[in-house]
Order: C-alpha cells, then structure tokens, then sequence
C-alpha cells in the first residue's frame, strides 16, 4: 500500500534521512523504531507531504506522491497524527474531531464521528470543552481520533505513548488493534519497542537515518541487537 | 495574568455595608451636583454656569447618579423581598461598580474639558468639583460591594413583541443618539457624550440585560440585522438635507467597508497585512483612470458595474502578486512586504506621471474631476427628494456604500461559518497541524488575501467617485495603521466589533479636530490602555476571549461544561 525507495531528506545541509526504503502492505501494522533523533518523524513527515524530499520515491496505492501538496495526500487517505499530539488546544473537541475531517468532501463525516465517540467515550462526554484542559492521555485519544476523522486507509502514528501512563499507554495499544482488525493499515512509530513490536507484523529499525535491519515483529522482538538497544536489556 | 488585588472578598465581606453607604451618599451628590454650577465661562462646553438649571450634558452626569442609585437601592430592598427565583435576575452590585466607574470617568472628563476649553482649572466652578467628589465616593463605595456572579435574566424567557419592541426601541434610540453625537461640535461634550454611552452600554451588559438582549434577541436575528439596516437608511432623512454630516458618514462607512475586509484577513485568516490601503487605493486608480475624466489618460469609459468588476480584479491580482511568494514563508514576512508594498504602491501611483514611467496616474496631482456616479439613471451628484426629504449628494453615496457593507457583511459572514473558515480557524490556531489535518493552508491563506483585496478594491471604486479626486498621498501607510487598529481595536474576527471600531477611530478625528497634533499620541495611548485592559478588542469573540485570557477560571466556566478543577490549560496542550 505504502512504498518508499531510497528517500533523502535534510534539513539545510543537515541529512537527517540517507536512501532508506521500506514499504507497508495492505491491513498490516508496520513499526518505526529508532534511537532519539534516527530520522523517524522526518519520515513520516515527508510522507504525508509536509517536507520535500531531495531524491526518492514515495508510492501510495499505487500513485506517487512525493511531491503532492499534504493536503492531496490526505485527501487520498493517508491520514498523519503528528508527534506532541498538536491538537488544537482552544478548540472544543467537536471542533477538534471536524477539523480532521477538514479534507473530505463527502458527507459522512458524521458517522465517522459516532464511531470515534465509541471508540473513546470520553470524548463524547467532555465534546464540548476546550481540548487543551484536556490531560495528556485524552489529548492523546483525541490525537487519534481526529485522525481517523479523515477516514483513512492508512494511518501514520508517531509515538503515540510518548507521556502516557502504563495503564492508558495498554489503552491506546489495545485502541491500535482495534483499528487493525477494522483493516486499517498503520504505520507506527514508537519508543516502546515491545508494545509497539507485539503488535507489528513488520519492523523497521532506523539508525542515524539509514534503515539498519528489519524483520517480522516477533523475530524483532527476540532480536539481541534490539533487546540491547530498545528494550535496555544487556 | 493576575493583577495585585487591594480589595480582596474577605474585606468586600467585612466592609460591604460601609461601601454601600459611601456609594449611596456618592450617588445623592452626583444627583443633586448637576443643579449647581459647573463652569465659571458659559464658553466651557454647553454652559454649565446655572444655578438649578442644568446643561444637557449636567443632566447626562445626573442620569449617570441616578442609575447607580436605582442599583444601590435594588440591591437593598427589592432583592430581599422578591421570591427565590428572581432573586438573582440582575447583578446589581456588579451594576452599581460599572456605573460608578463610568460617572468617575465622565466627571473626570467635564473637569478636564472645561479647564482646556477655558484655560485652566481654576475655571471649575465649585459644582463640578462637588459632582467629581461624588463620583470618587461612589466609585470608591462600590469596590467594596460584593459583586453578583451572574445575572440570571438571560435564562428568562419573553414573549417575542417584547423582544421586538425592545429591539426596536433600542435601534431608534441608536439612530436619535447618532444624530445627535454628529450634531455636536463642542469637543468636550461629543466626548463626555461618548463616556456617557459607554458607562450606559457597560452598565446594560453588567447588570443583566445584555444578557437577555443577546440570548432573547437570538430567535429574531434577521429581525435584529434588518432592524439595524432600516436604522442605517433612516439616518440620512434625519438630517434636512444637509451635507455635513453625511459626509463624515460616508467617510465612516467607506472605512469601515474597508476594515472589514481587512478583518477577513487579519480576523479570520490571521495574516498580518500592513498595506491594505494600497488595496483600496489600486481600486481607486482604476476607476479613476476608467471614470471618463478628462485628466485620465484612457479613454475608455464602461459602466460603473465592470468599472467595479475591474477595480476589483486588478487589486486581487496585486494580492496574488503579493501573496504568492510570501505566505509560503513565515508569518513576519508578510508583514514586512506588505509595508514595503505600501510604500512601493504609492510611489509607483506618483511616477506613473508621464516623466519616469507611462502616464496613467498623472504623478502626484492624481487625477481630479472624476464625474459622479450615474447607476441606472440615477444621478448620484444631484439632491432628490424621498418622501418629501432631501438627499443631498452624499446621502446618495452613503445609501450606495450602505449596499456595499451589507454586501462585505454578507461575505464575511459566510466564509466564517463554511469550511473555509474552519480551515482557517485552525491555521490560525496550528498551521502545521492545519496542514497535517489536510488544510490547504497556502491555498486559503492565498484565498484570504486576494480576496481581502478584491473586496478593498471594490470599495476603492467607490471611494474615488465619492471623493472626486484620487491621489497618490491619500494611501499612506498611516491610513493602513489605521484600518489595522480599528480590526484590533473593535475586535478581531467579528462584525460589529470593526464597525465599532472604525465608527470610532473615522468620528473621533473628525470631532476632535482642535486635537489634531497630538492625534497619534492619542491614538498610541489608546492602543497601550486597550491592550493591557481589554486585548481582544471591543467586541470580542468568544474565542478570542479563550486566547487571551486563557486561565481565567471565570471564563473557561463559561465557555461551556468544564469538570470542576479543569479550568487550566496544560502546559502539554499549549505545544
Ligand atoms: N526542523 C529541523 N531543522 C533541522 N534539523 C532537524 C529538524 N527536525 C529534525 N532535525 C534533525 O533531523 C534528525 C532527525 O530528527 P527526527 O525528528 O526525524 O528524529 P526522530 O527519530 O523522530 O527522533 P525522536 O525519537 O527524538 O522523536 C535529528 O538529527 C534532528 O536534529
Ligand atoms: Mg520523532
């Protein structure tokens, strides 16, 4: 579904992604890991549009769409809930929700916000307050949901855990899941290694902005390298 | 952004019997002070040198007094014996510290205007010194008052022809008092009279009524918008045929029409532009050089509608030209080539002259004896007679430029509530996140801008058959300023806001006119009080409350149903 070949983005004359490839199959959870700094939210930001790359190629459903505005890109279903969640904090969450939906023209918009609300009934209950008083793991959901507000075909999630509580991290896993089973592809990317691992059908370990191995989910999981590296083991 | 607290509630508590007293014998003074005289020289605003005769404007500081003693005296003993329900149906004390307030400020003002109209303080006759007493006893008294945390009239329901009526009477009472502040051409009393309507105003939203006029008036919004139109019509037939007036109106609404646009896209967009005259004067120019005057360099004459069509057009593209390699960068860039875009404009308007470039303008002198409008027969340059008044000739562009508000309202008003001002909300809130969201966000920044410009131009057409002549030192980056700080001033992103604010800042000169060299002080000193007391303008919108008042419990209360204890925003949510 997702196919990228030998990307290159820099900032100035800073290369922070050198020729990385991978690609991301139909209804499959693809996993990002990487050290602080690896170049994984430089990938997805280029993914969906919001960065130029120097040289490669980005294929999504088959069209190519490197240099497409990220506007076009969502609006073919490529939907990208950015790192630091970056709701709209004086917004309300309704208002948060619709403006996720901001790029579709038909008139679903409204089913799609039922099936958000089930999927986090807190959000239903609280639609009316401003999204910035909201705690961290809510802000969270709402991240997410607005995402899915777009009605994606494939979702890109970059760390979506990052400050949440152990408890409200297994949430937000079980809440990926979920989405999986509905046939959502996703791509992930993630600092727990293990959560994000167990639920992968693929990884992809990036290193200073070159892929350095990758392998099915549960191979990657018992790999040493990334035992070591992500998982603190020694 | 707290502010130190002198009078805290536990001494409002312990004291507020005592204010209550003090403003009670304030509010006396302020009745009785009006029938004693106020000014040695009759000269000194409209002669308030009469024992027991007082001035109209003596009798404004009297109204003043007696409104705050009418809520000193509810508060006291109506409140106690109404049933349970009605109890809190008006926040009288939060109304008696409005009014107070207003009566000091106007007292201050009267004391201030007769000394600089008579020359010295000494002038002040021991009345006014009473009356500014009085007004210091109240002002002081109600600070101890415990205020009412809401009113609750506006949770009332009335019957419709209540509503109406009251609707009515208060646009008929808008159209008496503008009539009459235009009327006025002592300085001191147009501004005593401002103050007067604004304690008035302040005191009718705090006490309770604002709050049922806007939830009441909510079911009869056409009614309220067609009212306020009818008035607006009216006001030409109140003036006997004369220009004077009508003039100064027609420059209010050009400016205001102006600053609405420019609200499009500095409100709604949030793009800073500081050369949106240029806009207005790209417009000018066109239909100048299309007018048929004999000074204009082209020959070509079509009828006004493609003449508007055009000038438009022309700004637009300008906007475009403008636009389209700036709003892909950051935010300050905009600003600063829009200014230098000004300045360019201008210089560009005054070289045109035949000598440095091609004449199309005709240099500095611009271009003069633009003919008047002629739409469909009628005769703008010439008086007719409605119903038996006479239209002088700038009633006939008031009525035109009227038409041309009604149309920018509309506009605006539509692209707020469509898609696109939603995607414009949320550039204004996160532009990355907006473009991660799949807002288009050059494209509706492109949009905001081109359009803003076609909409100055429009008024730009207008403007140069309205004024005769157009030339390049009528668009200079002051004018701009200006325009900016009537959007900022009324409030950004609303309607009645801007046209508060031009209606301000276009009257206030014009009245003021002995004021003239230190106009810009004053302007700048408007600026800093408005920013410290009120950031988000007159007439703000709801968010705009949220952005700058972020961690007001009080307001976040209000703004829908916050959980106890979630009043403040995160430090996580605010990026
Ligand atoms: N806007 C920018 N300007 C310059 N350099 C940048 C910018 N954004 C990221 N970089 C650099 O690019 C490299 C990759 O950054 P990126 O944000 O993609 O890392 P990451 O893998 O997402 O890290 P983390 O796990 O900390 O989020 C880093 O060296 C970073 O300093
Ligand atoms: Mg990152």
């Amino acid at each position: 579904m997702l196919e990228v070949r030998d990307l290159v983005v820099s900032y100035g004359r800073v290369r922070a992604v050198k020729r990385i490839s991978f690609a991301v199959e139909q209804g499959q959870v693809v996993s990002l890991l990487g050290t602080n700094g690896a170049g994984k939210t430089t990938t997805l930001r280029t993914v969906s549009g919001l960065h130029t790359p120097d040289s490669g190629e980005i294929w999504f459903d088959g069209e190519r769409i490197d240099r497409l505005p990220a506007h076009k890109i969502v609006q073919r279903g490529l939907a990208h809930s950015p790192e630091g969640r970056r709701i709209f904090p004086r917004l309300t969450v309704v208002d948060n929700l619709m403006l996720g939906a901001f790029a579709r023209r038909d008139r679903g918009a409204g089913a799609d916000l039922a099936r958000v609300y089930e999927l986090f009934p807190i959000l239903h209950e609280r639609r009316n307050q401003p999204a910035g008083t909201f705690s961290g793991g809510e802000q969270q959901m709402l991240a997410i949901g607005r995402a899915l507000m777009s009605r994606p075909r494939m979702l890109m999630l970059d760390e979506p855990s990052m400050g949440l509580s152990p408890l409200m991290m297994k949430r937000i896993m079980s809440t990926i899941a979920e989405l999986k089973a509905e046939g959502v592809t996703i791509l992930l990317v993630e600092q727990n290694a293990s959560a994000a691992l167990a639920l992968a059908d693929h990884g992809y370990v990036l290193e200073v902005g070159s892929i350095a191995f990758d392998d099915t989910g549960a191979k990657l999981l018992s790999d040493d390298r990334v035992r070591r590296t992500y998982l603190g083991e020694d | 952004m707290r502010r130190p607290q002198i009078v805290t509630d536990e001494r409002r508590r312990r004291h507020g019997g005592t204010g209550w007293l003090v403003a009670l014998v304030g509010a006396v003074v302020l009745v009785g002070a009006p029938y004693l005289p106020w000014a040695y020289g009759d000269e000194a605003m409209d002669d308030m040198t009469y024992l027991g005769g007082p001035s109209p404007t003596q009798f404004l500081g009297l109204a003043l007094g007696a409104a705050l003693l009418v809520c000193l005296l509810a508060a006291r003993f109506l409140v106690p014996r109404l049933p349970a329900a009605r109890r809190r149906w008006f926040a009288w004390h939060t109304g008696a510290s409005a009014v107070a307030t207003g009566a000091l400020a106007f007292q201050a003002v009267v004391v201030v205007a007769v000394a600089l109209e008579l020359g010295g303080l000494v002038n002040v006759e021991y009345g006014g010194w009473i009356a500014l007493a009085g007004a210091l006893l109240a002002f002081a008294g109600t600070r101890l008052l415990v205020p009412e945390r809401t009113a609750t009239l506006g949770r009332v329901h009335s019957p419709g022809w209540l509503v109406i009526v009251v609707i009515a009477v208060v646009m008929l009472g808008s159209l008496l008092l503008i009539a009459h502040a235009l009327d006025e051409d002592d300085p001191g009393v147009f501004i005593a009279l401002l103050v007067f309507v604004g304690a008035a105003v302040v005191l009718v939203l705090r006490v309770g009524l604002g709050g049922w006029f806007s939830s009441q008036t909510a079911r009869f919004r056409p009614v309220l918008v067609m009212a306020a139109f009818l008035v607006a019509f009216a006001f030409p037939f109140t003036q006997d045929g004369s220009n004077a007036n009508m003039s100064i109106a027609t420059q209010v609404l050009i400016f205001a029409a102006t600053a609405l646009g420019l609200n499009i896209v500095v409100g709604l967009a949030g793009l800073l532009d500081l050369g949106y005259i240029a806009f207005l004067g790209a417009g000018a120019f066109v239909a100048a050089i299309l007018s048929g005057s004999a000074f204009s360099a082209v020959g070509w004459n079509p009828p006004f509608i493609v003449t508007v069509l055009i000038s438009g057009v022309v700004a637009s593209v300008l906007g475009l030209i403008i636009g389209s390699p700036t709003l892909r960068v950051s935010g300050d860039y905009l600003a600063i080539v829009t200014l230098a875009f000004g300045e360019i404009f201008r210089l560009v308007m005054i070289n045109l002259d035949g000598n440095d470039g091609p004449d199309l303008t005709n240099g500095s002198n611009g271009i003069p004896n633009i003919p008047d409008l002629n739409l469909l027969g009628f005769d703008f340059g010439e008086p007719h007679v409605i119903l038996g008044v006479e239209i002088p000739r700038f009633a006939n562009y008031y009525f035109l430029l009227l038409v041309l508000i009604g149309l920018v309202i509309v506009v605006f008003a539509n692209l707020n509530r469509s898609r696109i001002g939603r995607g414009w909300v949320a550039i204004r809130e996160d532009e990355k996140a907006a473009e991660a969201m799949g807002v288009n966000v050059f494209g509706l920044k492109l949009f905001a801008f081109a359009g803003g410009a076609f909409l100055a131009g429009v008024a730009g057409a207008v403007k140069a058959h309205h004024d005769i002549s157009v030339t390049p030192d009528q668009y200079v980056f002051l004018e701009s300023a200006f325009l900016l700080a009537a959007v900022v001033l009324g409030g950004m992103g609303t309607i009645l806001g801007v046209l508060v604010g031009a209606t301000l800042l276009r009257l206030m000169p014009e009245k003021l006119r002995f004021f003239d060299e230190y106009r810009l002080l004053a302007f700048g000193l408007l600026l800093v009080v408005m920013m410290r007391f009120r950031p988000e303008g007159l007439i703000a919108s709801r968010r705009r409350q949220l952005e700058f008042h972020e961690d007001d419990e009080e307001l976040a209360a209000h703004t829908g149903e916050t959980p106890p204890g979630a009043g403040r925003v995160e430090p996580e949510g605010a990026r």
